[in-house]
């Protein structure tokens, strides 16, 4: 939910209208300046600059403070994601039953680091610290899906899954 | 849907009431209920899902309803599904996969026998049954 | 045709090795010999749990359950119960056998299903998605004798009878807090659920809004007549996709049936909720922080007083319960708090919610009245810990929790036996963990979790927290000292006493709590430089044994960072500056050549 793929099918300006609706939709509630931020990225898939300058000045809130919340929260970015973020779980069930070597796994095979972007701008690896779902540890989530289980052998599979979708869509644009 | 009166909020509660005493939700007597929390779509109980129906139409069975509910607390055996079949016990079944699945509409909803080494006890009594 | 009787085996683990295949065969042949076997289906069923008082046998559609059950009583079982109709007496579990006394007279209780589920009493029962079955199972019928058969004041009154504590981790009485809000003369006043569940290894609030999202707007709703609010809040962690989902469904349905808007069902009573979600921020679940995050800001807890039942959100008095304290109200107000009360200990009522995780062969989701003992979560209900392993403590309370060793199995579980245990209730992950974890490095992982979440406002809690860290990270690599060991109370107590909000003064718990359990384990590290449960792998490294090492090649065609060299047919030998321990030689290779040591 919080990271959809976008940017693919939609202009810069369709976006923006978007964001718009969504801001007016939204500036009347009281705290609104989160959900407003979590609407935007959910459209760009990130917080381009441009996008929070106009968020600032439409609420007229100081772009500082603005910068101010999304520095705090995890969940903001401020550079694009992949199209897709892998969350791997390194909550206390999940490490006690091998979350870590999971992770290094992954680390290995993407040869990227947490908080970045293969150079395909396919994935994104990021930690995530419990999804509930603590019985079927290790567990990674990907997008809005949960996987179950996940044996560090099993990396490789999982993630041509996605290679192969992705080359899939490609071929059909 | 219209706004409830207190009344209509009451009437409403016993018709729903009669229902599942009568065993006759949707005019179907035979409910196979599936876990569909994050760990039962997880573990795969969306799979699931799509072979009893499967299996279901190919068998021909008019009157099973599918239906869904939140986590039953067997997180590590799921996906979890419960049948219910008038005349045998209501039963829950555990790593109910896609082969778990197909046998259950064969052997527990055709021939009233329950699948071996599946079946799981309910973890408490019912606080909302008794009244 | 449907069978007369069901006659289930246990064939879980635990039974099978003491014989449950041979009382399967014997009832079957009992069974047949009987002539029954058209009327009669005897069948194995997974683990039920109970694995102290195995081989179990139950009967049903009667709910017959017989405990300790031998091969020859197979025909004892199958003549007198099956065919005459009577109970073998001798064989049928006995509440005295509890070795809790925590329910005493409820009604129905089948004291064998050691769980009693209130607030997951419709999950797995209902549709979540279909308000009417909700409304079917007495939903919303709370809702309607608050708001048409009592006063604010009765409903205080019978939170105060119940003894129901906050379900979030601080345990402070419910009705009081309704209490605080409900006595401030205000314009306005806001009613919010703590959904923002981050304890790594909780997700009781994630079943519980997954499978009935119905009990917690109820209980809004009804906290909102009670102190006078007409406005609500779900704010929820964005990681429950699902949840989420489930929650806005259920808003809505509960709309179009005006169960939730203007003018509830005619009572001119009027109360709307409105979900916000988290953005990933750990702190926010302190409810300072949370008001923080919903009004739109960065979340930076506050000093309190001013306690936000008084001065919250806004400034105005607001009610913060968490989604489990929540799913306790409707039955409480229908059922009446006294009822509550019967269930539990003196001081902490009612029935807690508890994340079944780690090293244990039934994980998942339990409820069980307080004073229950840990020894029946864990061997009981929880099965016992696979591979044959051996328990070693079980870590309750998250980040802010500490460690129950074996020699507190016994002890009832509430919420003062568990301070005086140097641990916490919490929101209820509970954490088994067996004799390959290692507590050092346990106590290092929540260390980093809780450095990584905090919100840095306060010295003792960003300084202290990091300082603390670094020293358990010597104490994993093998560089500290003893005297690290009082450094590390020294910062903790600071921290406990100084830091601003729960989350800088509960993050040393797990430290001081595994260094007092496990003192010597620390010493191992500290003074041999050895991991005792092979986890720290900075201590450990793997090693060729040259006189068993074939030269298969297997271990270094897997060796991710081609660490491992040698010739075929020779023994190989890794390189240590190279290797990065991940085990997967050891894994592979087939002639036990390589050892971690």
């Amino acid at each position: 939910m919080i990271t959809e793929k976008t940017g693919q099918s939609q202009t810069e300006e369709e976006l923006f209208q978007q964001l718009v609706n969504a801001i007016n939709e939204l500036k009347d509630k009281d705290g609104a300046l989160i959900p407003i931020l979590q609407s935007a990225q959910n459209l760009f898939g990130y917080l381009p600059e441009y996008v929070l300058k106009h968020i600032s000045s439409t609420l007229n809130i100081p772009y500082s403070e603005v910068a101010g919340v999304v520095t705090f929260y995890s969940f903001f970015s401020t550079t694009p994601r992949g199209k897709n973020l892998l969350r791997v779980c390194l909550g206390t069930a999940c490490y006690v039953r091998g979350g870590k070597e999971v992770l290094a796994a992954i680390k290995n095979e993407l040869k990227i680091d947490i908080g970045e972007t293969t150079g395909d701008k396919l994935f994104t690896l990021e930690i995530g610290r419990c999804f509930g779902a603590c019985s079927l540890a290790p567990v990674v989530m990907i997008n809005d899906e949960v996987f179950q289980r996940v044996k560090p052998a099993r990396i490789r599979d999982l993630l041509n899954s996605f290679r192969n979708k992705d080359e899939m869509e490609e071929d059909h644009e | 849907m219209a706004k409830l009166t207190l009344d209509d909020l009451r009437k409403l509660r016993d018709s729903k009431k009669n229902e599942v005493s009568k065993r006759d939700t949707e005019g179907k007597e035979i409910e196979v209920i599936i876990g569909m929390g994050t760990c039962g779509i997880a573990a795969g109980a969306k799979e699931t899902m799509d072979a009893f129906l499967d299996e279901i139409d190919k068998e021909g069975l008019k009157n099973v309803a599918i239906k869904q509910t939140g986590c039953m607390g067997f997180c590590t055996y799921e996906p979890t599904v419960e049948i219910k079949v008038p005349g045998m016990p209501d039963t829950l079944y555990n790593n109910v996969n896609t082969d778990i699945a197909r046998r259950i509409v064969h052997r527990h909803i055709k021939d009233k026998k329950m699948v071996s080494e599946y079946v799981q006890d309910r973890p408490s009594i019912d606080i909302m049954e008794n009244k | 045709m449907a069978y007369r009787n069901y006659v289930l085996v246990c064939g879980g683990t635990g039974c099978e090795s003491s014989s449950a295949d041979q009382i399967f065969k014997n009832l079957i042949n009992e069974v047949d010999a009987a002539g029954m076997s058209d009327q009669v289906q005897v069948l194995k069923t997974g683990c039920f749990g109970f694995c102290e008082q195995g081989p179990i046998v139950k009967i049903l559609p009667e709910q017959a359950f017989y405990v300790q059950v031998k091969p020859e009583d197979a025909k004892e079982i199958i003549q007198e119960h099956v065919v005459k109709g009577r109970r073998v007496d001798r064989l049928q579990y006995k509440e005295e056998n509890s070795a809790s006394g925590a329910i005493t007279d409820t009604e129905g209780m089948k004291f064998y299903q050691k769980q009693y589920r209130i607030v997951l009493r419709n999950c797995g029962i209902i549709d979540p998605e279909k308000i009417d079955e909700y409304i079917a199972r007495d939903g919303y019928a709370a809702l309607e004798k608050v708001l048409f058969d009592m006063t604010p004041e009765q409903v205080i009154d019978e939170l105060k009878k119940s003894g129901l504590r906050g379900r979030g981790g601080a345990g402070f009485p419910t009705w009081m807090k309704w209490n605080f809000s409900k006595q401030v003369e205000s314009d306005q006043k806001y009613i919010v659920c703590n959904a923002d569940e981050g304890d790594p290894g909780a997700y009781m609030d994630r079943s519980t809004l997954e499978g009935d999202p119905h009990s917690v707007l109820e209980a809004m709703a009804i906290a909102g007549f009670t102190c006078g609010a007409n406005q609500g809040y779900i704010y929820i962690r964005a990681e429950y996709p699902l949840a989420i989902d489930r929650l806005k469904i259920a808003i809505k349905q509960a709309k179009e049936y005006g169960l939730l808007g203007e003018n509830i069902l005619g009572s001119k009573f009027s109360f709307d909720i409105e979900i916000r979600l988290g953005a990933g921020a750990f702190v926010c679940g302190e409810e300072t922080a949370l008001l923080a995050s919903l009004e739109g800001n960065r979340g930076m807890p506050i000093p309190r007083p001013p306690f936000p039942a008084v001065k919250g959100l806004w400034g105005k008095p607001t009610v913060i319960n968490n989604v489990e304290t929540n799913a306790n109200i409707p039955v409480i107000i229908l059922k009446g708090g006294d009822w509550y009360s019967k269930i539990g200990t003196a001081t902490s009522k009612g029935t807690k919610v508890f994340a079944l995780t780690g090293k244990i062969k039934n994980s998942g989701l339990i409820e069980v009245p307080m004073g229950i003992t840990l020894r029946e979560i864990v061997y009981d209900i929880g099965g016992g810990i696979p591979g044959g392993k051996k328990f070693k403590a079980a870590q309750s309370g998250g980040p802010s929790g500490g460690v129950i060793t074996a020699e507190h199995l016994d002890t009832p579980i509430d919420y003062e036996n568990l301070s005086k245990l140097g641990s916490i209730m919490g929101s209820g992950g509970l954490i088994v963990m067996d004799e390959d974890d290692c507590m050092v490095d346990f106590a290092k992982f929540y260390l980093e979790f809780t450095v990584d979440e905090s919100c840095g406002k306060c010295a003792p809690c960003r300084i202290g927290g990091k300082q603390l860290f670094g020293l358990l990270e010597k104490v994993t690599k093998g560089t500290a000292v003893v005297e690290d060991i009082q450094k590390m109370r020294d910062i903790s107590l600071a921290m406990q006493k100084a830091s601003l909000c729960g989350l800088g003064q509960t993050a040393p718990n797990p430290v001081l709590s595994t260094i007092n359990n496990f003192y010597d384990e620390y010493m191992a590290h500290i003074n041999d430089a050895k991991c005792p449960s092979g986890k720290c792998k900075d201590l450990m490294s793997y090693e060729i044994l040259s006189d068993k090492c074939v030269g298969c090649t297997l271990c270094a065609r897997k060796c991710p960072v081609n660490c491992i060299s040698g010739e075929k047919q020779k023994p190989h030998v890794i390189d240590q500056s190279k290797c990065i321990k991940c085990g997967e030689c050891y894994a592979s290779c087939k002639f036990k050549a390589i050892t971690l040591g």
